[in-house]
């Protein structure tokens, strides 16, 4: 049965057939064709991936709010022995377009030495990789569970640890009324220096 | 011989750059030319036309589709907490979320278009004939699916005209015989709309139906090289290559179409900076609707308008029950379905290809129709001349529309009785788009509020958007005045054009600006207080306080205007309301004359007074929240009306064991509505 149409595979008229030889004047307007097609083409494509790249960076923009001191505990509360405790942190967050009112949004430990108003405060943040460190009672002291970085009760690096560095120690102060304020600030995890995260 | 063998045989070195020899070694491991070769150099008989671009411009569409929708994707966020919430920051805070979203939602318009172009043109030119019948079909599917993600993407917002255009969709899919009601509850995730709905809807839209779409896509491609173009005859032109010729066409076309979208995008601000108005961003491309709201009637829902006709086409059948909606939304689009996968067949008979062109042309023309019908139904309210029906609307009013009373009121003219029964046909449509028109309007207002509320530096929180919508006074209050206190009370500002009509209507107090320092001193006025915006049309109109108003009020020994003027700051400045700047030192003075035992102590309670209440309402926190919450709860009460309240319900108190009208809430919302308390955002 004869095809109505021929056979129309590539190879049955090559392209180069057309433009090489003969006509120069048909050469320039087949190179101006493909010009005026590509930029065509390409100028269609521009503003949906322009838009979508646009929209998709704009997290770059945003920028976590200043920090401020929260108020986590009564200075009655941190018993004066010395030993950490976890406290939360409780504040208001907001996430993209949803607004939390007084929500737990972390932990810190704190503890004061005996007789002392002055508390030191510890951010349960760890520093390595970012895990939540705890308190281990039987071996007195701190322990990543992730990776096993292991810290002394005043946060200070217990080598071998994949830790860079000792934990965030955070800026604490005990106002009039008796509350403990902790500065609520997040550092850069993984590297040596304690760089607030922006 | 290979290529590498070829050159080393011709013993010539290689001349050839960097590029050209990574591309030769690109090409001697992939084959990558031979590929480029085939897609691009196809003969295109007869030379390129512009006829041919639509299936290109389809392919283009689509990939705008996927590009636009995988970007939005990172930003939506599927359930019925955050759906409507993640677009709304998609649309007003994402930087270019709202290019993004116009070019989806705009894209998605233009590809209907260009579907139909498309079938048009291969209809026409007997495209689908031998051997091209499987392509057609193929074409018919990939038209169903277009058609679908349609469908599914319209209720991802989550926004009223969404969800309810997806609860009349979904429903017509229910009365399919045997399987309609599981195939309705399976799209809909369980027998409720919700999270399950958006997840399921979200899945198709982006997952199954693009996927089996590209799958389609593929074949059709594939099948369309296998044939080559078909081309439009006679062929008087020589034939040309797919590029660049055909290309460049196809190139054009993308951009014409793409030109388009931004046109429609961007248009209304190239308007607003004509008139020199602020161009806000957010309100640019897709519309977004108030939040849906199962519990709110919504007159404006409408399909989009692509299914105007089928929605259109659904009334024809009213008055026919679950089977007019069978008939209309299943059996004839299945038939005209069916029709058009005939049409490879129907078109090897004799005139069958006219038949198959003079189908589609007849089908187009009823969906143009039909469309038409639609929208001249919705928006006649705006062309139709009303004043040239005041004569039937007013023979309307009288009679309430019964025609024995039309033809007693005409004297038995019947000519007039029969063309004021035209007139009143034409009244009924218009009235009914007056009704539609209102409804869009008070979408759009609705939308503009909750675009507002969302944007409050507290955000929104996180049971949703509707949870806020549902406390707002602004949006709330008008509501349950309207359907709760609005056949009494007339809320009318009195300089208002038409308000002296809708406070003549009234039975009791006008409650427009209620508390305020204008509204006390209407009260006072000897001339107002007897009228139907205070006490007119209440049976206080025979009591004591019209007739303190009217005889004591009025002698100026004993109440000179300075009095009166303290009485009118202290009690707005009770009502929490502004003092008018040249009254505001008589407040404390208007405080002794109010709780005086000898001024209007002697009625009313104020404070520490001593003043018995019953006699009269208590005047402490005067028009301030809980005291508007307390009266409307209870205006019986002592503190309130007691025993001389006239006809006022208490909506805040019930019989045991039954439910009061408005909840303490609701009344709230009422109250802070009528006091003009509600989040305004900061002004930009």
């Amino acid at each position: 049965m004869a095809r109505p149409h021929g056979n129309n595979s590539a190879a049955s008229v090559r392209p180069d057939d057309r433009s090489r030889g003969a006509d120069p004047l048909a050469a320039r307007r087949e190179f101006m064709a493909k010009v005026v097609a590509v930029a065509c083409g390409g100028l269609a494509t521009i503003p949906p991936v322009v838009a979508g790249l646009w929209a998709f960076l704009d997290p770059l923009r945003r920028t976590r709010g200043a920090a401020s001191f929260l108020s986590v505990a009564d200075l009655a509360a941190i018993p004066d022995d010395g030993l950490p405790r976890q406290f939360p942190v409780i504040a208001d967050r907001v996430d993209a377009w949803t607004g939390f009112a007084a929500e737990p949004v972390g932990a810190v430990y704190l503890s004061r030495e005996q007789g002392s108003r002055e508390v030191r405060a510890l951010s349960a943040t760890c520093p390595h990789a970012g895990c939540f460190i705890d308190l281990e009672k039987a071996t007195q002291c701190f322990r990543c569970p992730c990776h096993n970085s292991s810290f002394t009760l005043d946060g200070n690096i217990v080598n071998p640890s994949p830790s860079p560095r000792a934990m965030d120690e955070l800026e604490c102060r005990v106002g009039g009324n008796g509350q403990v304020e902790v500065k609520w600030q997040k550092y850069r995890a993984g590297i040596a220096e304690k760089v607030v995260q922006g | 011989m290979s290529r590498p063998a070829a050159r080393a045989a011709s013993g010539q070195p290689s001349r050839k750059g960097v590029f050209g020899r990574l591309a030769d070694f690109l090409d001697d491991r992939t084959g990558y030319r031979a590929v480029v070769h085939e897609a691009l150099y196809e003969r295109v008989p007869g030379g390129a036309r512009w006829r041919y671009v639509w299936g290109s411009t389809l392919v283009f569409a689509f990939m705008t589709q996927v590009i636009t929708g995988l970007f939005l994707w990172a930003n939506y966020s599927p359930s019925a907490q955050t759906a409507w919430e993640s677009v709304y920051y998609i649309q007003h805070e994402v930087a270019g979320g709202w290019l993004l979203r116009g070019i989806h939602h705009f894209m998605a318009q233009a590809m209907v278009v260009l579907l139909a172009l498309h079938l048009l043109q291969v209809v026409i030119d007997g495209a689908y004939r031998a051997p091209r019948e499987v392509n057609f079909w193929l074409g018919l599917v990939l038209m169903m699916l277009v058609l679908g993600m349609a469908l599914t993407g319209y209720l991802l917002p989550w926004d009223q005209k969404g969800y309810w255009a997806t609860i009349v969709a979904t429903n017509l899919a229910g009365i399919v015989p045997f399987a309609g009601p599981s195939l309705q509850q399976l799209v809909i995730g369980g027998p409720e709309y919700g999270h399950h709905t958006l997840t399921r809807f979200f899945a198709l839209h982006a997952g199954f139906l693009p996927a089996t779409l590209v799958m389609f896509l593929v074949v059709h491609l594939a099948l369309f090289r296998k044939h080559g173009l078909h081309a439009k005859r006679p062929i008087t032109k020589p034939d040309a290559m797919f590029w660049p010729d055909q290309v460049l066409k196809d190139a054009v076309a993308m951009l014409a179409v793409m030109a388009v979208i931004l046109g429609v995008i961007l248009m209304p601000a190239l308007r607003a900076m004509l008139a020199g108005e602020v161009v806000h961003l957010g309100h640019l491309g897709a519309e977004l609707g108030a939040p849906a709201d199962p519990s709110l009637p919504y007159a404006a829902a409408r399909p989009e308008w692509y299914f105007l006709f089928l929605f259109q086409f659904l009334k024809v059948f009213e008055g026919w029950g679950a089977t007019g909606e069978f008939f209309g939304a299943i059996v004839v689009p299945g038939l005209i379905m069916t029709v058009m996968a005939l049409m490879p067949i129907v078109g090897n008979w004799r005139l069958g290809h006219r038949f198959n062109v003079a189908f589609t042309l007849a089908i187009l023309a009823g969906v143009g129709l039909l469309t038409a019908m639609a929208l001249n139904e919705d928006y006649s309210a705006l062309w139709v001349n009303r004043a040239s029906l005041a004569e039937a609307e007013k023979l309307h009013d009288q009679t309430g529309g019964d025609a024995a009373k039309l033809v007693a009121a005409l004297g038995g003219d019947n000519a007039k009785v029969a063309a004021i029964k035209r007139q009143w046909k034409t009244l009924e449509k218009v009235r009914r788009s007056q009704a539609y028109l209102d409804a869009v309007k008070l979408a759009e207002a609705d939308a503009a509020r909750a675009v507002e509320l969302a944007g409050r530096p507290e955000r929104i929180p996180p049971a949703g958007m509707l949870e806020l919508v549902r406390h707002d006074p602004q949006s709330q209050g008008p509501r349950l005045f309207a359907q709760h206190c609005g056949s009494c009370h007339a809320h009318v500002d009195p300089l208002a054009p038409d308000a002296e009509a809708v406070i003549a209507k009234s039975s009791a107090a006008n409650l427009y600006g209620f508390g305020s320092a204008d509204w006390m001193r209407g009260l006072l006025d000897a001339n107002q207080v007897a009228g139907p915006a205070y006490f007119g049309n209440t049976a206080h109109k025979e009591g004591d306080m019209v007739s303190f108003v009217r005889n004591d009020l009025t002698d100026e020994a004993t109440w000179p205007k300075a009095d009166i003027d303290a009485v009118v700051a202290a009690m707005a400045a009770e009502a929490g309301r502004p003092v008018p700047a040249g009254i505001a030192g008589l407040v404390a003075k208007g405080r002794e004359l109010v709780a005086a035992d000898d001024r209007c102590g002697a009625c009313h309670t104020f404070h520490d007074n001593g003043t018995e209440p019953g006699s009269a309402p208590d005047l402490t926190g005067w028009g301030g929240r809980d005291w508007l919450v307390g009266i409307i709860a209870d205006p019986t009460h002592p503190r309130f009306y007691g025993d001389s309240n006239d006809r006022m319900p208490s909506f805040g108190t019930a019989a045991e064991g039954s439910l009061p009208p408005l909840t303490r809430e609701q009344i709230g919302l009422v109250a802070d509505w009528l006091r003009g308390e509600w989040y305004r955002p900061p002004e930009r």
